[in-house]
């Protein structure tokens, strides 16, 4: 039982952390806390929701969630946050208020388009299937979402350290100007972590929306805020951090909820977060260095 | 002129920091900027680089700089190795050298990894250590390797013997002659003028964001008034 709790926790940690990456990239990439992730997130849910809804068929529309909200993202990098960058260095306050602006606008947008209906995939979009492993239920659903994590944390690492791009991104990452000087050009980076940040939220929106059955306007603002915890807890702008972050999450919460009375498990993931921050401010895997530069400011 | 560079002007932190300056560079020449603390010097070079917005003109090989992005300006083969080195610290010796050779971008590869490992042999010894923990002398070499990988049609160098022990700074300037007695066009910024006009076959005097003397290194050298005049220590 105890197992089996574990288990559907770590799935769900493992979902967290497909979300967690993209803010987490962003913000290390960046140094700006991109709060419209979690309407890209929602945006994805529902392009899936509509493609399925119009004979899609489900694998393309999952397809088409990622493209769609990885180009979202990229028009939020665009509309928000570069016009900001133009005129002066130090955005990350102005970044916080600006792409709060947009969630709202993606919210608002959804809202009217649904009609703020909760909309609920047709019966029989995905296999409800079970298997039995070691005593443990595991349903194909969690199977899918451990192989998307495993496949994309471990794509995400090999882009970054093993191919030029990947080069790139962590070179503006440590120093925009230097990186520009070497022939690197930071818009171009920016853009491009935007998408795989938002292709990457798309994708975890459409499988939230699987998991629950459940797609509605509203549904980025509680991710948001567990990327928040999970983002926090492992180090702002540690991937490695995230993914740890989010998988330990997701077992407390599941097993908090098994076991402790109703609103405890909530109370207990913001008393990790404040317990981390008294502790070890810069999070479980913060990097020393990023405590000098957030210093310096 | 490889390089030719009228009235410019230029703010830094809201200050005036170059007050309308003129300065040519021919190809194959190292030519030396030197003065005191804050005339300018850097604030010159990130102009040129793109990092700095101006007013005046700046002409690379026939072609204008005006607003052109920094990126644009290190792919024309304009590169500036920044004071302080600015490693990114977080990758290895071999990353950051694969990294300058993104300011290629279709230009012919005139120098390689075998060339740098050869002008600076500690760097292959180190070539997987992280950046950040070699010394301040490889650092520099690392950061003149990284730039000439970029096959550099002009080198910009900002204090390159900052901080370094003095043994160090003999070692590097005997590369830097070398580069420049192989053709490379060098404009040298130094605190360390002696060192500088040693080196250089022009030099210009700036000083409160203006040229306030110019001519042959040797000859400025030998001028004791300049000297004293402008960089007495």
């Amino acid at each position: 039982m105890m197992l089996q709790q574990i288990l559907n926790g770590i799935a769900s940690g493992a979902v967290y952390a497909l979300f967690a990456l993209g803010f987490s990239l962003i913000f290390g990439v960046q140094r700006i806390l991109n709060l419209a992730h979690g309407g890209v997130f929602m945006a994805g849910a529902f392009v899936s929701f509509y493609a399925v809804d119009t004979g899609v068929p489900f694998p393309l529309a999952i397809l088409l969630a990622m493209v769609v909200a990885g180009l979202v993202s990229v028009l939020i990098d665009l509309i928000a946050i570069q016009p900001l960058r133009r005129r002066s260095h130090d955005i990350e306050y102005a970044a916080i208020v600006s792409t709060l602006g947009i969630d709202m606008m993606l919210i608002s947008v959804a809202q009217q388009v649904s009609n703020t209906q909760v909309l609920r995939f047709p019966f029989g979009t995905f296999p409800i299937q079970f298997f039995t492993i070691f005593g443990l239920r595991i349903s194909l659903l969690q199977l899918v979402i451990f192989a998307a994590v495993i496949v994309l944390t471990g794509g995400l690492g090999w882009y970054l350290n093993k191919t030029s791009f990947g080069r790139q991104i962590r070179a503006v990452a440590e120093n925009p100007s230097t990186a520009s000087l070497l022939g690197v050009s930071p818009s171009a980076v920016y853009l491009q972590t935007f998408f795989i940040a938002g292709a990457l939220a798309g994708l975890t929106g459409v499988l939230i929306g699987l998991s629950f059955n459940s797609i509605h306007f509203l549904m980025g603002e509680p991710y948001m805020l567990k990327a928040f915890v999970v983002v926090v807890i492992g180090g702002l702008g540690s991937l490695t951090g995230a993914v740890a972050a989010s998988l330990l999450l997701g077992v407390l919460q599941a097993l908090a909820v098994a076991y402790l009375p109703t609103g405890v498990p909530d109370m207990l993931i913001f008393a990790i977060l404040f317990l981390v921050l008294l502790v070890q401010p810069n999070g479980l895997f913060g990097a020393a260095g990023m405590a000098a530069r957030v210093g310096r400011k | 002129m490889i390089l030719k560079v009228s009235s410019l002007e230029a703010h830094y932190d809201g200050v005036q920091a170059l007050r309308g300056v003129d300065l040519e560079v021919g190809a194959g020449e190292m030519v030396a900027l030197i003065g005191p603390n804050g005339a300018g010097k850097s604030t010159l070079l990130n102009c040129l680089s793109g990092l700095v917005a101006h007013r005046g003109e700046i002409v690379f090989d026939g072609r204008p700089l005006a607003r052109m992005a920094p990126h644009r300006i290190s792919r024309l083969g304009l590169l500036q190795v920044p004071e302080g080195r600015q490693m990114l610290s977080g990758m290895s010796v071999y990353e950051n050298l694969v990294l300058g050779r993104l300011a290629l971008s279709g230009r012919n590869e005139t120098y390689d990894l075998s060339d740098i490992f050869r002008l600076f042999p500690v760097l292959e010894e180190r070539r997987n250590q992280q950046a950040g923990t070699l010394s301040g002398g490889q650092q520099q070499m690392l950061a003149i390797g990284r730039a000439l990988m970029g096959s550099p049609r002009m080198l910009l160098l900002d204090e390159p013997s900052l901080g370094l022990a003095p043994v160090i700074v003999k070692g590097l300037f005997h590369a830097l002659r070398s580069l420049n007695e192989s053709g490379m066009t060098i404009l040298l910024v130094e605190q360390n003028a002696r060192l500088a006009l040693a080196v250089s076959q022009r030099a210009y005097i700036l000083e409160r964001g203006r040229v306030a003397h110019h001519g042959r290194s040797r000859e400025i050298a030998s001028n004791s008034e300049v000297i004293e005049h402008y960089l007495a220590v």
